[in-house]
């Protein structure tokens, strides 16, 4: 791997480890496959900035799985957010790229954790924004609960019961980091 | 007939060159006696007051205020304007013409004095135009000014542009012993201008009035006065050039006198900041050097007088876009303070500064008046330098509020005021 | 909290980044099919303009209405500025009436920040404002030279920007002079003295980092971009130039000047431009003009100061001192 690893921060408490991650991923790849094995619409959209690189990955494993790349595109929700006016600090925009039509497409919405929902929602709103998809399902390495919305995942990596104030992360290599999620006291 | 004796102060007269501790007896309208201190048997007099601590100096002199009567009250009117001046330490103050109507006839001036006399405060000097109507065309009948009670004329806001009519007006004005004051701006160089033309203008986008404006037209009057052997005043200096200017016209032997205002001396175009309505004022506040300039003119005796500018305006006139502005900021109750903070700050002593508004300004326009000597008018400020305020709105006596020293911490204050040994202000409030 | 848009003059180089940044993607929502986002929805903008503009005004509302906000154009004629209302009470009674943002052109300098010393719950953008500032100006002229300069390693940084014409008048100049300082770029302004005071190297301006050159050819020489100025026409009673003739005689950008920039060197005009005044038309249409592309981009960079000034809390204000 080119990209520096860096120190996993003594605040950072690994809750799942890479060996799972990597099973998590294999498992759901194949199960997005079981579904529907037609590649030539199948597009895999990583919500930014956590599902960035796991929607990479996806898609390196089913290309690994049946030869074939399906479309991979990645979406920044921030101009969908339902929390603009309170935020914090000033939003910064990383840009949604979409190479390829909507319209009538398969898509797999990608992120690392799924919590309240609201992300997920935004997501949905930013991509009819493009056009008409076929349908959209949702894969999701961590399901923490605590839903806010009536949103719920196709592909799971794994089920993890948490608390309401906790605050996990998803790192993988991409960034540096050992893959790991990773609870930030 | 009343007898007042004023005890225990430190008595400052520049005219008499005299800072010494002195008892001084007044007798109805006029000064009796400076003696030193208990040497006036308290006996002698039907009332006394301690003026211990105080600094007792002659009344001070303004040689140029606004006091928008006739035809601006709303801004300002005679009695409000010299009530101001009384709590500012002032018993003399002169008025510049530039009211509606103009006061280019004696039928208005003889309204203004009569103005003054009514409100009581202070005795009110009205300055004649030079022009009819400050339009810089037909010459105003100065003598019949003169004759009504004019002490000088001026053509304040609106210089005389017309070399030719200035010319006769000086001699005019000579041959009634009249003085010219004259505010010095070339409107074609300050075209449109609203601030020191500087880099600071350049940066906030607005129009500048570059000092040169200023230069050229003192420059072309000590030449007039120099040519006609006549006799001008500089209103408002502002800039370090036209300092030098007027130090060697009085090298020279010109008889030209001049004034500053306390903003010039303590302020630079900074002030403008953010775009403050109350710092535009003209001419502008200029920059650090100029100041630097003023505060050698006033301390070798190259500027003669502080006068106060002072320029009332409703809120309305300046709370609008900076260059749309009313020109002109309050003075009266904050020239003693101001002043004080430049003898503080070692610029001059506080007898030079004294002399700066009482003698100084009364040479300059002849005024019989700025001094304590034995049967002189009994005009005194008595002066506590040590009062510590701050000048906030309750304490304006003005009708407008113009002022970028709203807020600032002063020291100085006028404790007593006495025009012709009427006591106007009692305990730094007004006793009528 | 308040936030306003009031001058470049303050902001730092990741300040002007970070406008520049966003404006990228709305760069691409602008490509969209749907050209239209929501997060500004339920915010009313007023677009104050009292001074006469086409481009800047509708750049704004497109700009406003592709965020999803309501917005309201309120000009000079329609204002009850003509009829001797003053800033104040026109800004009062917009005020009542809650906008989150007025888009304000002014002519006269310090306008905005009357309104904005005057206005508690509105962010104030400065759309031009007499001789002091333009900023979305300078940004935009920014975001057209960093698309167009992509693929150089610097990016925006380490050019020469030639500045040519009415430099004294020019608000669009200040706000770029600010811009390019910040960036470190060198800097020449080129016109003749009457319109460039020599106050603007003076170290309370820009300082000695900046180059006056009276000689065009000179100021072009080695320039990677080059941004000309419209004439302001209606100031010429004041005698700053001999004639028009005489000034384009020296000063008109044409192809032949341009021959001293450098080969990749670039042309920007804020608009409306004098055709073969500070400009020739060959230059205005030929390959080096990046004139349409500004337009283009002043959309994107407007809604990247709208969604700032709206959204998040900590936004550098810019200086007006």
């Amino acid at each position: 791997m080119a990209n520096k690893m860096n120190a996993v921060p003594s605040n950072w408490k690994t809750i799942v480890d890479a060996e799972t991650i990597s099973r998590s991923i294999s498992r759901m790849s194949y199960e997005i496959l079981e579904k529907d094995r037609r590649l030539n619409n199948l597009a895999i959209v990583g919500i930014r900035t956590g599902g960035e690189y796991l929607a990479e990955r996806i898609r390196r494993k089913i290309k690994e799985i049946e030869g074939v790349e399906p479309q991979l595109g990645v979406i920044d929700i921030t101009l969908y957010r339902d929390d603009l006016s309170n935020s914090d600090l000033q939003p910064t925009l990383k840009g949604t790229d979409l190479p390829f039509s909507i319209s009538g497409a398969r898509i797999v919405l990608v992120d690392d954790v799924l919590y309240t929902g609201r992300t997920i929602r935004a997501a949905l709103d930013a991509i009819i924004d493009f056009g008409r998809p076929a349908c959209v399902e949702l894969a999701v390495l961590i399901d923490r609960g605590h839903r806010e919305l009536p949103i719920r995942p196709d592909y799971v990596g794994k089920n993890l019961p948490t608390s309401k104030g906790q605050f996990l992360r998803l790192k993988l290599s991409e960034q540096g980091f050992p893959d790991g999620v990773y609870s930030i006291e | 007939m009343s007898k007042l004796l004023i005890k225990n102060g430190l008595v400052i007269d520049p005219a008499a060159s005299l800072e010494e501790p002195r008892d001084v007896l007044l007798n109805g309208a006029l000064i009796e006696a400076v003696e030193r201190p208990g040497a006036i048997p308290e006996s002698a007099a039907t009332e006394v007051l301690n003026a211990s601590g105080m600094w007792i100096t002659p009344g001070f002199i303004d040689l140029h205020v606004h006091l928008r009567e006739p035809g601006f009250e709303w801004k300002e009117t005679i009695e409000s304007g010299s009530r101001a001046a009384a709590l500012g330490g002032f018993t003399t103050v002169c008025c510049m013409p530039n009211t509606k109507p103009v006061n280019h006839n004696a039928e208005i001036t003889r309204f203004i004095l009569e103005q003054g006399r009514r409100a009581g405060a202070c005795r009110v000097l009205p300055i004649g135009s030079v022009s009819v109507g400050l339009k810089g065309e037909e010459m105003s009948p100065l003598s019949e000014l003169w004759a009504a009670g004019c002490v000088a004329f001026s053509d304040d806001g609106e210089p005389v542009w017309d070399s030719g009519l200035m010319r006769r007006a000086l001699e005019w004005a000579k041959m009634l012993g009249a003085r010219i004051s004259c505010h010095e701006e070339d409107k074609k160089l300050s075209c449109g201008g609203c601030m020191n033309e500087s880099a600071l203008s350049y940066r906030m986008g607005l129009n500048g009035m570059p000092k040169v404006a200023e230069d050229v037209m003192v420059a072309r009057d000590i030449e007039l006065a120099r040519a006609t052997s006549s006799k001008v005043h500089i209103c408002h200096l502002s800039s370090a050039r036209s300092v030098e200017l007027v130090r060697r016209a009085k090298h020279d032997g010109i008889d030209v006198s001049a004034e500053v205002t306390p903003h010039h001396l303590l302020l630079t175009e900074e002030t403008v900041g953010d775009y403050d309505t109350n710092a535009k004022m003209s001419p502008p506040l200029r920059e650090q050097e100029d100041v630097e300039a003023l505060r050698a003119g006033i301390k070798d005796g190259t500027i003669d007088a502080i006068a106060s500018d002072h320029a009332p305006h409703e809120q309305d006139s300046k709370l609008v876009e900076f260059s749309k502005a009313s020109f002109g900021i309050l003075g009266l109750q904050t020239n003693l303070p101001l002043t004080l903070e430049l003898v503080r700050n070692g610029t001059i002593s506080r007898m030079r500064a004294i002399e700066l508004w009482t003698r100084g300004p009364a040479k300059a326009f002849g005024l019989e008046r700025g001094t304590l000597r034995c049967g002189a008018p009994a005009d005194l400020s008595i002066i506590n330098p040590d009062y510590h305020w701050t000048l906030s709105k309750e304490l304006i006596a003005s009708k407008s509020f113009n002022t970028p020293f709203m807020g600032r911490a002063l020291s100085g204050i006028a404790e007593t005021v006495i025009v012709e040994g009427q006591v106007v202000v009692k305990a730094h409030k007004l006793s009528r | 909290m308040r936030r306003h848009l009031i001058g470049i003059e303050g902001l730092t180089k990741e300040d002007i980044y970070s406008y520049l940044n966003n404006a990228a993607t709305f760069v691409e929502v602008s490509e969209r099919e749907l050209k239209k986002v929501p997060p500004l929805r339920g915010k009313t903008i007023v677009n104050l303009f009292l001074e006469p503009s086409t481009r800047t005004r509708v750049s704004f509302e497109i700009a406003g209405k592709r965020l999803s906000a309501d917005t309201i154009n309120v000009g000079a004629s329609d204002s009850s500025i003509t009829k001797g209302e003053t800033l104040l009470d026109t800004a009062r009674t917009l005020q009542a009436m809650a906008p989150d943002i007025i888009v304000m052109r002014h002519k006269e300098s310090g306008a905005p920040h009357f309104l904005a010393k005057h206005l508690e719950k509105t962010s104030i953008v400065n759309a031009g404002d007499g001789m002091h500032e333009h900023p979305t100006q300078a940004l935009l002229d920014l975001l057209t030279l960093k698309h167009h300069f992509k693929e150089r390693s610097a990016g925006i940084e380490d050019l020469t920007v030639a500045i040519v014409g009415d430099i004294r008048h020019s608000r669009v100049a200040r706000s770029n002079i600010w811009a390019h300082l910040a960036l470190n770029n060198r800097i020449n302004l080129v016109g003749p003295p009457t319109l460039i005071p020599e106050e603007f190297r003076h170290p309370r301006l820009f300082g000695e980092k900046i180059n006056i050159i009276h000689d065009l050819k000179t100021g072009l020489r080695g320039a990677d971009v080059v941004i000309c100025l419209r004439m302001q026409l209606e100031r010429q009673t004041d005698k700053f130039v001999p004639s028009l003739e005489e000034y384009s005689q020296e000063y008109c950008v044409n192809e032949r000047a341009l021959q001293a920039a450098n080969p990749g060197c670039v042309v920007l005009h804020p608009g409306p431009a004098n055709r073969g005044l500070e400009v020739s038309s060959a230059v205005l249409d030929g390959a080096q003009s990046l004139m349409q592309k500004q337009v283009n981009f002043g959309v994107a960079v407007r809604m990247a100061v709208l969604f700032a000034l709206a959204t998040g809390k900590t936004v550098s204000e810019g200086k007006s001192e």
